[in-house]
């Protein structure tokens, strides 16, 4: 077998560079790099600059690797993590919305929070998580949380233990069992919303770490979905928001907003309105919440990692568009 | 311990990004222990919630929990060749009752409700609908009937029915653009998600 020196030289020379940062967090030798506004703008202009001359390229007729846009993707998305650039973040009304129902709730209302998601759904879905959860603890709303997911209730503990570090709720005497409580995990996909319209408790007798469910002061008295005044539904595919409308919300009059990832949000959008009240979709829906409810967070800081990403993509689409006319396959396709 | 956590998540992250130069064993080692412990803890999972905690424990509770056990039990025959055709019978025992209790469901929610949002006043009820409310509800209305004729091909798509179904296409066209743009915010989230965690997590490089 050919060994390939330059491949070997370039993942040592990446391997060493690794363990000097890593020696480097253990160690204290740095605390993290953040680029002044001048070196973040001149990173921008340099990579618009380098993707004009790959346009420039393309036109001549001479085609880039497809490595080359992995490269660019990886950059666009690291870079931003250490620039200083604030970014503009408009709420859309979906978002408002559900920032509004909290809003209207008084205080002591009950929130319902599923979480149907797993840690491949986490960057997405968990910004919005602590954003939701943080805006129900600073409300004072008791919080309810479950899950159709097995996962689903220890990214729930992973997202309350997050918030609850926050300086802005350190003193604030937020008591498991009264403020909030986490029912776990329950099998049975939709036929768990279906039974919970009748019984909470038949589903779940006891809560995340095995009480008793009557020994719960915060859901001793909760039966079934009419004492819910908010729901949230956290999801990432099956199942989860349609499965809570056609039945918490068509059959048993469930309030309810949802959290989606940004691949399921169109599918949800159709029953905004009189079905489901607000919507967050994706990354982009958990800065917007962070954004109303002025707690901006991770969500707000990889905003600018997904907008240069999205103006890469864009970008590579024309130049992908350029290099499919120069190479003459349109003529080719029409014979 | 933490610390190792750290390293495995951070190797196994780069095994599997690796495949974007080339294929290689790292990424297949990667790949195989994905696969392996998403299968083992699927099998973990789907004992202990569901045989054990709802079967095994409820049984003597709940008599009819026999019925779903034996019917668990008949599907696993598919495993004897010569009597194999017996997993037909809880096969469609569960094909026919998901389709029954799905049918209404479906019924309520995604026709009877949603041409109850799509038949909306166009003003408002009461005249009082912003200029951006009323354009909002005209491309629904609009979209949703100019939708629904390119799907009808019981008439040849010419003159003004062609006209609308072209009008529908467009609709649909941007509705797969929309779908489109969400799907790469998905994926460049992910993204987002794994190179914090190397960056961040790993490497305390961001501060």
């Amino acid at each position: 077998m050919k060994v390939k020196w330059g491949e070997v030289v370039t993942m040592a020379l990446l391997a060493a560079l690794a363990g000097w940062a890593y020696l480097g967090k253990i160690y204290g030798w740095h605390h993290g790099f953040v680029f002044p506004s001048w070196l973040s703008a001149v990173v921008l202009i340099l990579a618009a600059l380098s993707l004009g001359w790959i346009l420039f390229l393309t036109i001549g007729g001479k085609m880039i690797e497809r490595r080359i846009v992995f490269l660019y993707v990886g950059v666009a998305i690291s870079l931003p993590l250490f620039m200083s650039i604030k970014q503009e973040i408009p709420v859309s009304a979906e978002v408002q919305t559900v920032y509004d129902e909290l809003v209207r709730l008084p205080v002591g209302s009950k929130v319902l929070i599923s979480f149907d998601y797993d840690p491949a759904s986490a960057p997405e879905l968990q910004p919005q998580a602590e954003a939701f959860i943080a805006e129900c603890f600073a409300r004072d709303l008791k919080v309810i949380i479950m899950g159709l997911w097995p996962q689903g209730p220890q990214l729930a503990n992973q997202a309350v233990e997050r918030v609850l570090q926050r300086d802005d709720f350190k003193g604030n005497n937020i008591q498991y069992g009264v403020d909030w409580v986490n029912l776990g995990f329950q099998t049975g996909n939709e036929f768990v919303i279906q039974r919970m319209g009748t019984s909470f408790q038949s589903m779940f007798k006891t809560d995340y770490s095995g009480t008793a469910y009557e020994d719960l002061p915060l859901v001793r008295n909760v039966k079934n979905f009419d004492a819910i005044d908010y729901s949230m539904n956290l999801s990432s595919g099956f199942p989860g928001t349609v499965e809570w409308v056609q039945v918490a919300v068509d059959r048993y009059g469930l309030r309810m907003g949802a959290g989606n990832t940004a691949v399921q949000a169109p599918t949800v959008y159709p029953y905004l309105g009189n079905q489901l009240k607000g919507l967050m979709g994706g990354m982009s829906g958990a800065a917007e919440f962070e954004q109303v409810s002025s707690r901006p967070d991770k969500a707000t800081r990889f905003m600018l990692s997904q907008s240069l990403a999205h103006v890469i993509v864009m970008a590579f689409i024309i130049i992908g568009n350029v290099a499919f006319f120069r190479s003459g396959r349109k003529s080719a396709l029409k014979g | 311990m933490e610390q190792f956590g750290l390293w495995v998540a951070a190797f196994l992250t780069l095994g599997i990004y690796s495949f974007l130069y080339r294929d290689n064993p790292w990424y297949k080692l990667s790949e195989a222990i994905f696969v392996g412990v998403s299968a083992g803890y699927w099998v973990v999972v789907l004992f202990w919630d569901n045989f054990y905690s709802k079967f095994w424990l409820g049984h003597s509770e709940d008599p009819w929990l026999w019925v779903g056990a034996v019917l668990g039990f008949l599907m696993l025959l598919r495993l004897v060749p010569k009597i194999g055709w017996i997993s037909r019978w809880p096969l469609a025992f569960i094909v026919g009752a998901t389709a029954g209790l799905w049918m209404m469901n479906y019924f309520a929610s995604n026709i009877m409700a949603q041409v109850q949002n799509t038949v909306m006043p166009l003003f408002g009820s009461d005249f009082s609908a912003s200029f951006t409310a009323i354009v909002s509800n005209l491309v629904i209305v609009v979209g949703t009937f100019a939708g629904l004729v390119y799907f009808f091909f019981s008439k040849a798509h010419t003159g003004a029915f062609g006209a609308t179904a072209r009008v529908g296409i467009w609709f649909i066209m941007i509705t797969f653009g929309a779908s489109f743009g969400y799907t790469v915010m998905s994926r460049m989230s992910l993204l987002i998600g794994r190179i914090d965690f190397l960056l961040s997590d790993w490497l305390g490089l961001i501060q």
